[in-house]
């Protein structure tokens, strides 16, 4: 069974645990700047929306890689980038649609989300709910339920 | 770890931009933010010396939780000495600046001095340079946080800034950062524009370490558990201060009309039920929450301004969501002045984060106007025609904006309540102490609030101490000096940990201890935070009595002394500070007349600060 992040900007309040969390786990340090998972505030704060690799299944960055650098994690689904690998070359940067793979200047390399291994650091972080690690065959259903319920205005 | 252990030096007479190492023994004494910036000021200034010229020192610091883990890490302090009261201005703010500046490696950073030119600070990092901010001076908050972000192709940025309030030196007017964050009280904008500093520009990456990050995890998920739980922290995120207001109205300690009456009339407008209740145009006040920087609870508000309302209907440009009410902005712009318009409310509110000003200050002080004016003092000829009576949501928002642009009628507000009464020939009917003005609780209904207004070193406020379950509980003054000086110890190590008091219901002094113990080296107990927000506590003292501040000064206004309040659970009552200030000097181990004895200063190793 494969999970994914499932991201409802409705319920997020822009306090940044999330980056604070995956930072830790990555860098031994809390460094937003080098979060994996980014939180974009829009009109005073009036909308906080959590951003991060949504690990495509036909991938742009491990596609544009020229020395394979980037890989899938059979068991989560997501897609790795290694370290010792990675040249530095941005290509998979320019090629990504999202923007939610980063050039580190502190390590030369590239980083993305790779789900901390199947337990990521964000979801559990994340006191509101705004950020989950479900099954991903569901990842729409919960907007369906409220797009759903919408219909029944009209009665 | 937990402190980054480097603080930035910024000399705007002479230039220049020096890191140095943090002082780690004056760190162990003061932990960080409020407690160790006012070591730092204290040794970088005379307290004697005037708040608006270059000697003042303007300090911005984190405290060794800020910008980690550990919920509502995102505070900050400004310390610097307060033009408005001539005392020690420590003002506390949230969003993200702080972190941010933690973030580009540094627990303070210190400004003194001043530019000849306007400029503004950027910091990226190591790189840190002086610019000149000629673009941006007479400009607002707002324009200027937009316009640096645009300039520096970095939407990222994080900024803190003064209005024009600032630049004119308005008393009280403040340092805002992320739009609508605070530093509020006391003027530190002021001290700010004093300088010809207009701006601070953020980015960093510096990474924050802590001593056992093993350790750190498990204890603040456990606290953080122990916060989530809470049931006021479940109120914050609800309702967030603004529940308040229904609390102090049915128990009659709501400051109405300049603090003649304790309750108010039209507060089923301007309360939690009424941002929440579509209104005949269906127009809804409150859209959400938000959080600052590491914040758990989320007691920010996000509301709007009805489009149909007479503030904003031909002007476009704040159609927009922005910062929404709470408590004491609730009481600065509605009860103390009889506005019941929640859109003319929150358009004030609006007012004060874009050009940069306390709401508190401000109210109190239109307050004291309106009270003139209906004595005569004031006319229409001096108010540039807008009359200035109570209630008048017009008055509110006109003079909010022309304060705000230090224009016209503006220009006398900009004095605060204490400069503008004693102007006008009534010093009496200024609100304050130490020349800062109340805020939303009555000290004739709460006792040990009363005290705490009194011997606050910052002058009037409510978060310098917490009696509010004593003064709910009893409104006699019995036991109230032990539990405002307890209290006034504990929320300065609070302050200076870099977390905010709204976790103070969740957490005790040790559950912040073994956050820190985890994070830093050496042994943090509950015990050991106790004494140094003591020592905090005596040292802003030291540095107000310098400063030429006395016992004098600490006491209420008259009408607080001798006129009794009129309605509500304390009907009759006066502040009995004569009963309680005596008591309260005795606890503190200080003379008679207020000042900390030999055995004390020794006992807090402030032996060297002797008066």
């Amino acid at each position: 069974m494969f999970k994914s992040l499932h991201i409802d900007p409705d319920k997020c309040t822009g306090c940044l645990q999330c980056e604070l969390a995956c930072s830790l786990e990555h860098t031994g340090e809390f460094n937003p700047a080098r979060s994996r998972i980014r939180i974009f505030e829009f009109e005073h704060g009036l909308r906080n929306v959590p951003y991060t690799c949504t690990q495509c299944d036909e991938a742009w960055c491990m596609q544009a890689c020229p020395v394979s650098a980037i890989d899938i994690d059979t068991s989560t689904g997501a897609k790795d980038v290694a370290e010792s690998v990675c040249v530095g070359c941005k290509a998979c940067v320019s090629a990504c649609p999202f923007g939610t793979i980063n050039f580190n200047p502190d390590s030369g390399k590239v980083d993305k989300c790779d789900l901390c291994g199947g337990d990521p650091k964000c979801a559990e972080a994340c006191p509101t709910d705004a950020i989950i690690y479900g099954d991903a065959d569901w990842s729409g259903l919960d907007k369906m339920r409220r797009s759903a319920a919408m219909t029944q205005i009209g009665r | 770890m937990g402190w980054q252990k480097k603080i930035l030096r910024v000399d705007l007479t002479a230039g220049t931009c020096v890191a140095e190492p943090l002082n780690m023994d004056w760190a162990n004494q003061y932990v960080g933010a409020r407690g160790l910036a006012t070591r730092y000021l204290m040794e970088g200034m005379d307290p004697a010396a005037d708040a608006l010229s270059p000697e003042n020192n303007l300090i911005f610091a984190n405290g060794p939780l800020g910008g980690t883990m550990a919920s509502t890490s995102g505070r900050y302090v400004v310390v610097t000495k307060g033009p408005l009261t001539g005392a020690v201005a420590c003002s506390n703010s949230g969003g993200k600046f702080g972190a941010e500046l933690k973030f580009a490696g540094y627990d303070l950073l210190i400004v003194t001095g001043k530019s000849e030119e306007p400029v503004y600070l950027l910091i990226e990092d190591d790189d840190v340079s002086i610019k000149s901010a000629a673009h941006l001076w007479g400009k607002t908050v707002w324009k200027t946080e937009e316009t640096l972000k645009a300039q520096h192709h970095s939407e990222d940025m994080k900024v803190a800034s003064i209005g024009v309030a600032g630049e004119q030196g308005v008393y009280y007017a403040c340092i805002v950062n992320d739009l609508h964050r605070a530093a509020g009280r006391s003027g530190v904008g002021a001290v700010m524009g004093s300088k010809g500093l207009k701006a601070i520009a953020v980015r960093g990456s510096r990474g924050i370490r802590v001593d056992d990050p093993k350790r750190f995890m498990q204890v603040v998920k456990e606290k953080n558990a122990k916060l989530w739980i809470d049931p006021s922290r479940k109120g914050l995120t609800k309702t967030g201060t603004l529940a308040m207001i229904d609390v102090m109205q049915s128990f009659g300690g709501l400051p109405t009309n300049n603090f003649k009456d304790v309750q108010f009339d039209g507060v089923g407008k301007i309360n939690h039920k009424a941002v929440t209740t579509k209104d005949r145009n269906g127009h809804q006040n409150l859209i959400t929450n938000k959080a600052c920087f590491g914040c758990t609870i989320a007691c920010g508000r996000i509301a709007h301004v009805d489009k149909d309302h007479f503030t904003v209907s031909n002007r476009k440009e704040y159609w927009h969501a922005s910062g929404g009410l709470e408590y004491e902005t609730a009481f600065a712009f509605g009860p103390v002045v009889g506005v019941d318009d929640v859109n003319a409310l929150t358009f004030a509110n609006y007012l004060m984060n874009e050009h940069g000003m306390d709401p508190i200050s401000f109210g109190v002080t239109l307050a004291a106007a309106m009270e003139l004016y209906e004595m005569g003092v004031l006319t229409l000829e001096q108010t540039d025609g807008i009359p200035l009576t109570f209630g008048n949501a017009e008055a509110l928002t006109v003079m909010a904006e022309k304060t705000g642009k230090f224009e016209g009628f503006g220009q006398e507000l900009a004095l605060g309540s204490k400069r503008l009464c004693e102007k006008y020939g009534h010093p009496e009917l200024a609100m304050v102490v130490k020349g800062q003005e109340f805020a939303g609780y009555d000290s004739r209904a709460m006792q040990g609030m009363g005290l705490g207004y009194a011997t606050g070193n910052r002058g009037a406020c409510h978060l310098r101490h917490d009696t509010f379950t004593q003064d709910f509980e009893d409104i006699g003054t019995t036991g109230k000096a032990e539990a405002c000086k307890t209290s006034q110890d504990d929320v300065s190590a609070i302050d200076s940990v870099g977390i905010c008091l709204f976790t103070a219901s969740a957490w005790d002094l040790g559950d912040l201890a073994d956050q820190l113990d985890a994070a830093c080296e050496g042994e943090w107990t509950a015990e050991r935070l106790r004494e140094s927000g003591e020592r905090t506590w005596n040292l802003e003292r030291l540095f107000n009595m310098k400063a030429g501040l006395t016992m004098a000064d600490d006491t209420l206004p008259p009408r607080m002394l001798n006129d009794p309040v009129k309605t509500g659970t304390a009907k009759g009552n006066v502040n009995e500070l004569d009963v309680m200030l005596p008591e309260y000097y005795s606890l503190r181990e200080w003379s008679e007349s207020g000042v900390p004895t030999d055995a004390v200063l020794k006992r807090l190793d402030l032996g060297a600060f002797s008066l």
